[in-house]
């Protein structure tokens, strides 16, 4: 077996046996779904359309944006990555691989909550299976990518958590999950733009399910395909092996430049 | 014929206007136990940090078995072993894992032989987290020649172990070493480095303040040689007589140690001494300057 599938089994198992991965792949999101299932439906009946959909997305945020940046900012301050260093484990594997893993707990996670929405409470199925196949992956691609420039970026464990906060809360908010972007205030309504969650439900809304969006769908899979490139190359270019090592390439404020695409897409809907 | 292995010559790192390693250089030939010593701060791991291809360092030659550990990294990896004083391994790891993980980076077969040999055996299952401190510096230790490197690098690897976990380490490093492998040991441990190396340096401020086998370091010191005398009715205790070549005298429990300068006739003019006053002598002990006493004398001035 070469090296990169004993490091991808080895991060796949880490998923199901550290318990707070655990929890963040597989009990938090599929507690969260089981709970909007049952209460969320109840109240208001029209989420059963977009429950699929935003439910998917909840369990890849939560998994690569809350989940991953943790245990890679804690294994660099117990210094792993050092051992890992002189025993010739690239950079690119160190950060690509618990992304690919996070990336693969997610994808069972969402097909767990799309095989079952139907079924137990009503939730609409994608009328086209192949984009939502495609905008799933596309989605959890530019998702770990950017857990990925969170741990790199993160100076230490508080800060990681901040960060993710960052992300994962307006998300939750003004990301389109739990209220459609159409009925976000109007001074609100913009910066909706700069999530990942809005172009992704906006795509999952238009392309998967044939409904009618308020973002240009094509500019939305651009903004995820190049802000999730621009996030993945940023990482690998940020990538610092240790704490005590302060010495990298660049400075961390270049992580920014992987909104860049969101921002030019405030101007493109 | 010199079979050197590893060469530093006038090896530089400063972290901004703090010079930590200041022009050090030694060599250490093949098959040999050299110890790296120095309190905290000495520029001891930064030393190995360059070594090992984790910093640039900012001057000198740093050389092993003819390659750059900057220049090289790829290189670099299969020459050596390190054991991290730190875990180095993910706790949720169990060990058969890690010996698979680390192998198939280097690109050889994994090493469970090693394992067992290393007093593992029953515990290939067990998690990172799950394992003894004597445990994991063991897996660690496997883990570090398990690709076969001719030089390995141990920082601290005893620091925290219970005293048999520590003989039974000293006795896989003579075991490594009986194979040809090349061992640079950092140690605080005076009686370790003593007990195992064949030479060491004593790196002080950046700057290495003596080098040589410890029987040559101890040998090079202030130059006393400590008597200490027990014996049946204490005669010593309350006698002041000078006795040849002594510069200092002093108590310990039931014996009366001298240091001396010229121990022979010391040790002859105590004997007549004890003759003289009907005294039966219980031990007498001639001893060097410990390796510990030395390195004490050159950090501490």
């Amino acid at each position: 077996m070469t090296a990169f599938m004993h490091h991808f089994a080895y991060e796949f198992k880490t998923g199901l046996r550290n318990p707070s991965l655990l929890m963040i792949n597989y009990l938090f999101p599929l507690g969260f779904f089981a709970m909007m299932g049952f209460v969320m439906t109840a109240i208001n009946p029209l989420f059963q359309a977009s429950m699929v959909p935003a439910m998917v997305i909840f369990a890849i945020v939560a998994a690569t944006v809350l989940g991953m940046p943790g245990p890679l900012v804690e294994a660099r301050e117990a210094g792993i990555f050092r051992s890992y260093k002189i025993n010739g484990v690239p950079a690119l594997s160190i950060l690509a691989i618990p992304g690919l893993t996070t990336g693969f707990h997610a994808l069972i996670t969402a097909a767990i909550i799309t095989l079952t929405s139907p079924l137990f409470f009503g939730g609409h199925a994608p009328v086209n299976v192949g984009a939502f196949v495609g905008i799933t992956l596309l989605t959890a691609f530019t998702c770990a990518a950017l857990g990925m420039l969170i741990s790199v970026i993160s100076a230490n464990s508080r800060a990681t958590i901040l960060w993710s906060q960052l992300v994962f809360l307006p998300s939750m908010l003004i990301g389109g999950l739990m209220m459609p972007l159409d009925v976000l205030p109007e001074a609100v309504r913009p910066f909706s733009a700069l999530l990942p969650t809005s172009h992704a439900m906006q795509l999952f809304t238009g392309w998967a399910y044939n409904e009618p969006t308020v973002f240009n769908l094509p500019v939305s899979a651009l903004t995820l395909a190049l802000s999730g490139i621009l996030a993945f190359a940023l990482s690998i270019y940020l990538f610092n092996w240790d704490t005590h090592n302060q010495i990298r390439r660049g400075h961390p404020l270049m992580a920014l430049l992987a909104l860049a695409p969101y921002v030019v897409s405030m101007f493109l809907k | 014929m010199e079979d050197k292995v590893l060469l530093v010559k006038d090896f530089r790192k400063v972290y901004g206007d703090f010079v930590a390693v200041d022009g050090v250089s030694f060599e250490v030939q093949r098959g040999e136990i050299f110890g790296l010593l120095g309190p905290n701060g000495a520029g001891k791991t930064s030393t190995l940090e360059c070594l090992e291809g984790l910093r640039q360092p900012d001057g000198g030659t740093l050389d092993i078995l003819g390659v750059n550990p900057a220049r090289e990294p790829h290189r670099l990896r299969n020459l050596i072993g390190v054991q991290l004083q730190s875990s180095g391994l993910p706790a949720t790891m169990t060990a058969r894992e890690a010996m698979r993980f680390f192998c198939a980076y280097h690109g050889v077969a994994p090493r469970d032989d090693l394992l067992e040999r290393l007093g593992l055996q029953g515990k290939q299952d067990a998690q990172y987290q799950g394992l003894s401190t004597g445990q994991q510096r063991r897996l660690s230790l496997a883990l570090a020649v398990a690709h076969k490197p001719p030089v390995i690098i141990l920082d601290e690897p005893t620091a925290g172990l219970d005293v048999g976990s520590r003989a039974e380490l000293h006795t896989l490093m003579q075991e490594l070493r009986g194979e040809g492998l090349t061992i640079i040991l950092a140690t605080h441990d005076m009686a370790e480095a003593e007990k195992m190396t064949d030479r060491v340096a004593i790196l002080l401020k950046g700057k290495i303040v003596a080098t040589g086998s410890p029987t040559e370091l101890t040998a090079t010191g202030a130059g006393f040689t400590k008597v200490s005398v027990r014996t049946e009715r204490a005669v010593l205790m309350d006698n002041h007589t000078a006795f040849p070549a002594v510069s200092q005298r002093i108590i310990r429990e039931e014996y009366v140690i001298y240091w001396s300068t010229d121990p022979g006739p010391t040790v002859a003019a105590i004997l007549a001494h004890l003759s003289a006053q009907d005294d039966k002598l219980i031990d007498l002990r001639v001893e060097r300057p410990s390796l510990e006493e030395r390195f004490l004398e050159l950090t501490t001035g």
